[in-house]
């Protein structure tokens, strides 16, 4: 059995037990729910401009998938033109392997301070914590991450980090924390209040990290997609970057970004483009940092690469449309999943990625709808995916001497058995016609015994008529 | 032309009257139904829940019972979305390229039963009379699955005397996901309440829907609400006549 | 970590069941009027909250004049290889000889040109190239005139990117593409432009 490297899910509850409590915030249900709904509408009105949306995410997914047929040539042709333009590539294996990297690197520039770039892959190595234990503090940039790390809490939405605060909430910890007795709960002033904190940091911090949404093998270019210009500062104003990114967000050409920059913005903030795009290579001389490394990590991925149903998921550009989309995700919120990443790509990133033991509950996290597979832009069947893995969680615990004693398990078996042969299968129709009958009151279940009784807890059951169809048309077939 | 009925397993278990209102109406159309008996269950609830070595030989059962046949009809989305998607994922996980290509062939001629009439036969109007107040939730499966786009709903706008009122956020899925409404009950009553609340907008007297199983789940919650709303299936509705 | 990633690949092949890749059908090229493809960028740009207006290629200066008069602006960083045809009077503009970047951040605002612009999304890419400079000087101010020749503006995001590669140099320049200014909506979900980066954008189209 595979152990997480990397400890995305710490200790987290199943996902039926996090999304009961989950689903008792209604405050937070509301929020979630106008939230995502809102970007919904967003990202419904600007693909509609696009007549050929349809045939942008078939490129998208041809592209991803010659990239992960290729994985090996295109990171080494990737390596190659970074270290041209007078870049270094790192590779690492783990979360571990990554941080000890990037920690050795800022060690050697003698800061004690570095300046962030929101990146969802640094939160999955647990970056900030590698560091703070090696005397370094990590500043994050982004508003909404400032906001939680100031407030020393964890993200409750992948988009939107901060939304379980409200204004006077995040005045208040202005207030302390940047030393602003006068501030008032204004959107704007607030806003005002973190460009004028974070400014000088940009002028000053000598080091600073980012992920990466895309990177080009062919150019050796690295792109990073973002709306607040903390980016821009970030990837422009440090002497030292130091970027860590996924082996999977690789691209094998420039002229595929002319593809992914329209699939992005548009599935992710629901906009014709976002606000900022930087895309740079190695070091340019005279225009921003004149150090660079690029850490490529692995941590799990080519895990989820060997896997022929599974690699799919390697497509992810990590848009959330498929977050925005769900309707589990909308009612329990991100915190449900346990994981960095939440949400329908989460159900099925993170299990591949910690192995299915250590995650079992989360391909179940998920009622098949597939509105997230319609609105994915590189097409991952997110719903053949789930099914998939609930396959190979079942099959690890048939392996175990505990799947005996398994209701389900030999339920299921039981089920299998009897509907493989007519006979069995009419006899247990005109079994359950007669042992239903303590049961049924007025054509209904209320109460119902054993495993039905899951189903009668929160709503009624159809009593099972006292002829089958079949035994309807056979009568009809013998009266004709 | 000769149909053959595949009624499902919960169907001919629970609601009979559905596949009674599937017969009247195709043989009104003037075509014959078949039932091959043999048919037990097309394995959806146990592969979906992960249960796969289990449902491979419910799978090649359904292959070998309803091969011959060149009309497939059944009145569950979900059940056709199985056979025509599930089906040749199963073949290919399995690396049978036999199965695969006699899935391949087979998907041609299943049908959900609203697409039959309307794509297959081109029909709109069978000749149904119901005049009461309904509205119509498109599951999950005939609307993103198998795709049957608006035929349920032309179907049911040509019943004469209807009042036919579409529900608001109608895309959203219901909550039911087989297993998933016991396995994560508490996520699958939210979802629940929210379509019962766009039901009862509607002050239909009828949900209508082309699944079962998600009928089965909205008339459970409606039924125990006491709401005074009925649930039936979109071949009930078209079956009744004058 | 190579090696790993060569067996995954092999493992994990769907073989026999690989989908066929069809070439590609999406739309690369834009090739509809000139004029409307202008009007559309304008627009665009403006649905950003920026502010677009045209000059000819003989009243730049004058436009400049104007638009920095009407801003209140007296300061202006600009690229070393920025024409002199440009610059009204009546305004300073300090070259950026590699200025120190407090310096830069005290200029009321930088006035550059830009590589090409996108119709459809509203974008303007700046490729460091001809009037534009480094990058931290149309970023640290708080307002930033461009100027963009309407010949240079594409209609869609692929013709972008394959202009681009044609002025590409080796080892690649960098490039920011920007549309609109800075914005978030993290608190409570109010839209609140302008958090880093140039609050204002007045852009104009030069024909």
């Amino acid at each position: 059995m595979k152990k997480p490297e990397s400890v995305i899910i710490e200790l987290a509850p199943r996902f039926e037990v996090g999304a009961k409590s989950a689903l008792q915030n209604t405050q937070l249900r509301r929020n979630m729910g106008k939230a995502t709904q809102t970007i919904r509408g967003k990202r419904a009105s600007v693909v509609d401009e696009l007549s050929d949306w349809e045939s942008l995410r078939v490129a998208g997914q041809h592209i991803k998938d010659d990239v992960l047929q290729h994985l090996d040539t295109y990171l080494v042709q990737l390596e190659d033109a970074i270290t041209r333009a007078g870049g270094h590539v790192h590779w690492a294996k783990d979360a571990h392997e990554a941080n000890e990297i990037v920690t050795r690197l800022i060690h050697a520039t003698g800061s004690k301070e570095i300046i962030k770039v929101k990146s969802l892959t640094t939160d999955e190595i647990r970056l900030n914590e590698a560091l703070e234990l090696a005397g370094i503090t990590a500043i994050e940039t982004d508003l909404a991450e400032l906001i939680i790390q100031l407030a020393h809490e964890k993200s409750s939405h992948i988009l939107v980090p901060a939304i379980h605060k409200n204004r006077s909430e995040i005045r208040a910890l202005f207030q302390k924390s940047m030393n602003l007795p006068d501030l008032t709960d204004e959107p704007t002033e607030l806003a005002a209040a973190a460009r004028q904190f974070l400014r000088e940091k940009f002028m000053s911090v000598r080091v600073a990290t980012s992920g990466a949404n895309f990177a080009i093998a062919e150019t050796g270019s690295v792109c990073v997609v973002e709306s607040e210009g903390n980016g821009r500062m970030c990837l422009t104003m440090p002497e030292v970057l130091i970027s860590v990114m996924g082996i999977e967000k690789i691209l094998p050409r420039w002229q595929d970004l002319g593809v992914f920059m329209q699939l992005l913005p548009r599935s992710s903030t629901g906009e014709r483009m976002n606000p900022y795009t930087s895309i740079w290579t190695g070091v340019h001389a005279n225009d921003g940092p004149q150090e660079f490394h690029l850490v490529l990590l692995d941590n799990g991925r080519s895990d989820v690469l060997a896997d022929a149903v599974g690699r799919q998921t390697l497509h992810c550009i990590r848009c959330s449309a498929c977050i925005n989309v769900c309707p589990v995700y909308e009612r329990t919120g991100g915190h449900a999943y346990g994981s960095v990443y939440p949400g329908p790509i989460g159900a099925i990133l993170t299990p591949q990625l910690v192995g299915t033991a250590h995650a079992d509950s989360l391909p179940y996290a998920s009622s098949l709808c597939g509105a997230c597979y319609d609105v994915c832009p590189v097409r991952i069947n997110i719903p053949e995916v789930l099914v998939h893995l609930r396959g190979k969680v079942v099959a690890e615990k048939q392996t175990q001497p505990q799947s005996w004693f398994d209701g389900e398990n030999l339920g299921m078996k039981a089920m299998a058995a009897t509907f493989a042969h007519r006979s069995t299968y009419e006899l247990a129709q005109h079994a359950g016609q007669l042992a239903q009958w303590p049961f049924v009151q007025e054509g209904y279940i209320e109460h119902g015994p054993g495993l039905l009784g899951k189903w009668t807890a929160m709503r009624d059951f159809p009593a099972i008529p006292p002829q089958s169809f079949r035994d309807w048309w056979r009568e009809r077939q013998r009266d004709e | 032309m000769q149909v053959a009925l595949f009624i499902t397993c919960f169907n001919d278990t629970l609601f009979p009257n559905t596949g009674k209102a599937v017969v009247s109406i195709v043989e009104r159309l003037g075509h014959q139904v078949i039932f091959p008996e043999e048919q037990t269950c097309c394995g959806q609830m146990h592969f979906n829940t992960g249960y796969q070595a289990e449902a491979m030989p419910l799978i090649r059962r359904f292959v070998e019972i309803f091969s011959q046949y060149e009309a497939i009809v059944s009145p569950s989305a979900s059940c056709v979305g199985m056979v025509r998607d599930m089906y040749r994922f199963a073949a290919e996980v399995h690396q049978d390229t036999k199965l695969a290509n006699e899935v391949a062939l087979l998907s041609e001629r299943v049908y959900e039963f609203s697409e039959f009439i309307v794509n297959r036969l081109g029909i709109q109007d069978v000749g149904a009379y119901y005049p009461h107040r309904v509205t119509y939730h498109p599951t999950c499966h005939s609307l993103r699955g198998i795709k049957v786009g608006d035929a349920p709903e032309q179907l049911l706008r040509a019943v004469r005397g209807i009042d036919y009122v579409p529900m608001t956020q109608s895309n959203e899925c219901c909550g039911f996901g087989g297993t998933f409404a016991v396995k994560n009950a508490d996520t699958s009553m939210a979802m629940l309440g929210d379509k019962i609340r766009h039901i009862l907008d509607t002050r239909a007297e009828v949900c209508v829907a082309a699944d079962n199983s998600c009928l089965m789940h909205i008339g459970g919650a409606l039924h125990r609400q006491r709401s005074g709303v009925r649930i039936a299936h979109l071949a009930e509705i078209l079956a009744a006549q004058e | 970590m190579l090696a790993k990633i060569r067996t995954a690949i092999n493992t994990g092949d769907r073989g026999d069941f690989h989908e066929a890749h069809t070439s590609a059908t999406y739309i690369t090229n834009d090739d509809g009027n000139i004029a409307v493809r202008i009007e559309l960028f304008a627009h665009r740009v403006a649905e950003y909250k920026a502010w677009v207006g045209r000059c000819t290629t003989e009243g730049i200066a004058q436009a400049i004049a104007e638009r920095l008069t009407i801003r209140g602006k007296k300061r202006m960083v600009i690229p070393v290889d920025l024409p002199a045809g440009w610059l009204p009077a009546g305004i300073e503009f300090v070259r950026d000889t590699q200025l120190d970047r407090t310096v830069i951040a005290g200029m009321d605002g930088v006035l550059s040109g830009a590589a090409l612009g996108i119709a459809q999304t509203g974008t303007i890419v700046l490729d460091g190239g001809a009037y534009q400079g480094r990058r931290m000087i149309s970023l640290l101010p708080d307002y930033h005139l461009c100027i963009i020749r309407a010949q240079d503006i594409v209609g869609v995001v692929p013709e972008a990117f394959a202009l681009l590669a044609t002025t590409m140099q080796i080892p690649m320049q960098p490039y920011t593409f920007i549309s609109g200014p800075s914005a978030t909506s993290d608190i409570e979900l109010n839209r609140v432009e302008g958090v880093h980066g140039p609050r204002t954008l007045d852009v104009f189209i030069v024909e």
